[in-house]
């Protein structure tokens, strides 16, 4: 059985920022991350961030994964981190099970723990949506940005959310012509700007419509499109078509929460925050004591506040078992600011609203 | 309609020009970012403290004609790509507009590229007088070009072809 003081599993941006406050506190902390690096989703986020000059804004997200790895190198006397490393259980206990790279099983008896495992895509339903050439967003984002393989030659973007647009923005980057992005919702759910800067390369933005259906014999050949009404219902005789080899699908994340589940933490079905998260105390703490969460897990936001969620819980799981710091309450006043900071606008609110769902207040996780 | 396609209106955009005035007396920035998101860095970037958000970081920007001078550094910090630099102290006739491009190829000084609209369309073939691409920019190149004036609310991209 592996000992370790504070286990923070993921090492995305949530869960490297929760390693810095917590190693930079004086807790000997563990970091588990499942693929081969670190980093999560920044290392395929070419564009820059938004938010204030605290939560890196203005930096390219490929860039911002070292800026945070330095930080955390400061303290690596602290700090422990195995990649390869998927956490596969969590149990009554407090005993954590993890598999590193394919058949070495092993014990983790951590004193808290900071779950920061991010989110995964949704799907969308509609007619041989399994053919080659239909992707999530993130797998092209992946393939391109990662390893520099084009995805295809013409793209069907599905979804004008942020990273609808983003990853529509990069395809262009890379010589891949994008003919159209469309989204069911009747607005674009994304910053407006990213929409302006693809509308002005020449990429139409079809607001209240659908796929209807996917065609292709051994992969995508066509793609049928169609308007929906407000009820989301698709309406008849205004199919259009699309040929394109690559359909690719960004219809929004959902938190990725089965180990807070298995642990047996109080979870809520939030549809603000995307989908069952854990209900958590001002801390992060959730209903079960010393397991902590931050990031996407918590709700789906953007990394900047993620980033700003893993520092706070970092700093307070450390604080919980021992490792209250003499600037703690400055620190946590300062999060806490940025955090309201980059909620307080139209889609903060929206956010917020869902958040007052879940903080429970007073002395029950305190 | 703005919401739904991405393009602002004649009126959105108008209002965030400064005056002819301040335009014709040299180069000045058009911030064009309409909705409020949490995000600073333009003001954090400017060095005369010519844009204003405030301590809310979602206020939308507001730009001081009198305090800017052009230096487009806010062009490569915003990442929206939402700011544009505007100069019509240069002639009569056309006007210097600096644009943020991050698509290859780039292109060259004295090189003619195809001029876009807001929707992409093309207005005209417009030439090229200067690329900026610092390591201070970050990977966002700057492109002055010189446009006709009665196209001078309507360019706001640029494409180059491939050699």
């Amino acid at each position: 059985m592996k000992q370790a003081e504070l286990l923070i599993i993921g090492g995305g941006p949530a869960g490297l920022c929760a390693a810095i406050s917590a190693a930079s506190s004086g807790a000997s902390v563990l970091v588990a991350e499942r693929n081969k690096n670190l980093g999560g989703q920044l290392v395929k986020q070419t564009h820059m961030f938004f938010g204030s000059e605290k939560q890196y804004a203005s930096t390219r997200g490929i860039d911002i994964t070292g800026i945070l790895l330095h930080e955390l190198n400061k303290y690596k006397e602290n700090v422990e981190i195995m990649t390869d490393t998927t956490i596969v259980g969590m149990f009554e206990d407090g005993v954590v099970t993890a598999l590193h790279k394919e058949d070495n099983y092993f014990k983790i008896k951590p004193n808290a723990v900071v779950v920061a495992t991010g989110a995964f895509e949704k799907a969308l339903a509609f007619p041989n949506n399994d053919l080659p050439g239909i992707y999530g967003a993130g797998a092209v984002q992946t393939l391109m940005n990662v390893y520099g393989v084009k995805p295809g030659n013409k793209v069907l973007m599905v979804g004008a959310g942020n990273i609808g647009l983003i990853v529509s923005y990069q395809l262009m980057q890379a010589g891949v012509q994008v003919v159209a992005i469309l989204d069911a919702a009747p607005k674009i759910g994304g910053y407006l700007v990213h929409a302006s800067k693809i509308r002005r390369m020449g990429v139409p933005i079809l607001t209240s419509h659908t796929v209807k259906k996917a065609i292709g014999k051994e992969f995508l050949e066509k793609a049928i499109v169609c308007q929906v009404d407000d009820k989301f219902n698709q309406v008849e005789g205004t199919e259009m078509e699309f040929d394109v080899d690559v359909m690719c699908i960004s219809v929004g994340l959902t938190p990725l929460n089965e180990l807070l589940s298995m642990r047996g933490c109080q979870m809520k079905y939030v549809p603000q925050l995307s989908g069952m998260v854990p209900l958590r105390n001002d801390n992060y703490e959730t209903s079960i004591e010393n397991v902590f969460a931050a990031g996407d897990t918590t709700g789906v936001e953007e990394a900047s506040a993620a980033m700003v969620e893993g520092y706070l819980a970092g700093l307070c799981a450390a604080a919980k078992i021992g490792h209250m710091t003499d600037d703690f309450e400055e620190r946590k006043n300062d999060y806490v600011k940025q955090l309201e900071s980059l909620r307080s606008g139209p889609v903060g609110k929206h956010i917020l609203s869902g958040i007052e769902q879940i903080v429970i207040k007073g002395e029950q996780y305190v | 309609m703005f919401e739904k396609t991405g393009i602002p209106s004649e009126e959105m955009i108008m209002g965030k020009f400064p005056p002819i005035e301040r335009i014709n007396k040299g180069p000045v920035a058009v911030v064009e970012c309409y909705k409020e998101i949490p995000c600073n860095p333009c003001e954090t970037a400017c060095r005369f403290n010519a844009i204003t958000i405030g301590e809310d970081i979602n206020n939308i920007p507001v730009l001081s004609k009198d305090n800017c001078t052009g230096c487009a550094i806010c062009l490569s910090k915003c990442p929206g790509l939402a700011i544009m630099v505007i100069d019509g102290s240069k002639s009569d006739t056309t006007v210097q507009v600096k644009l943020p491009y991050e698509f290859l190829p780039l292109p060259t000084a004295g090189e003619i590229v195809k001029g876009l609209d807001r929707e992409g369309r093309n207005l005209a073939d417009v030439k090229v007088i200067q690329v900026q691409n610092p390591k201070s920019f970050d990977r966002t190149p700057v492109v002055t070009i010189e446009a006709d004036r009665s196209i001078m609310y309507k360019i706001r991209n640029i494409r180059t072809e491939a050699k």
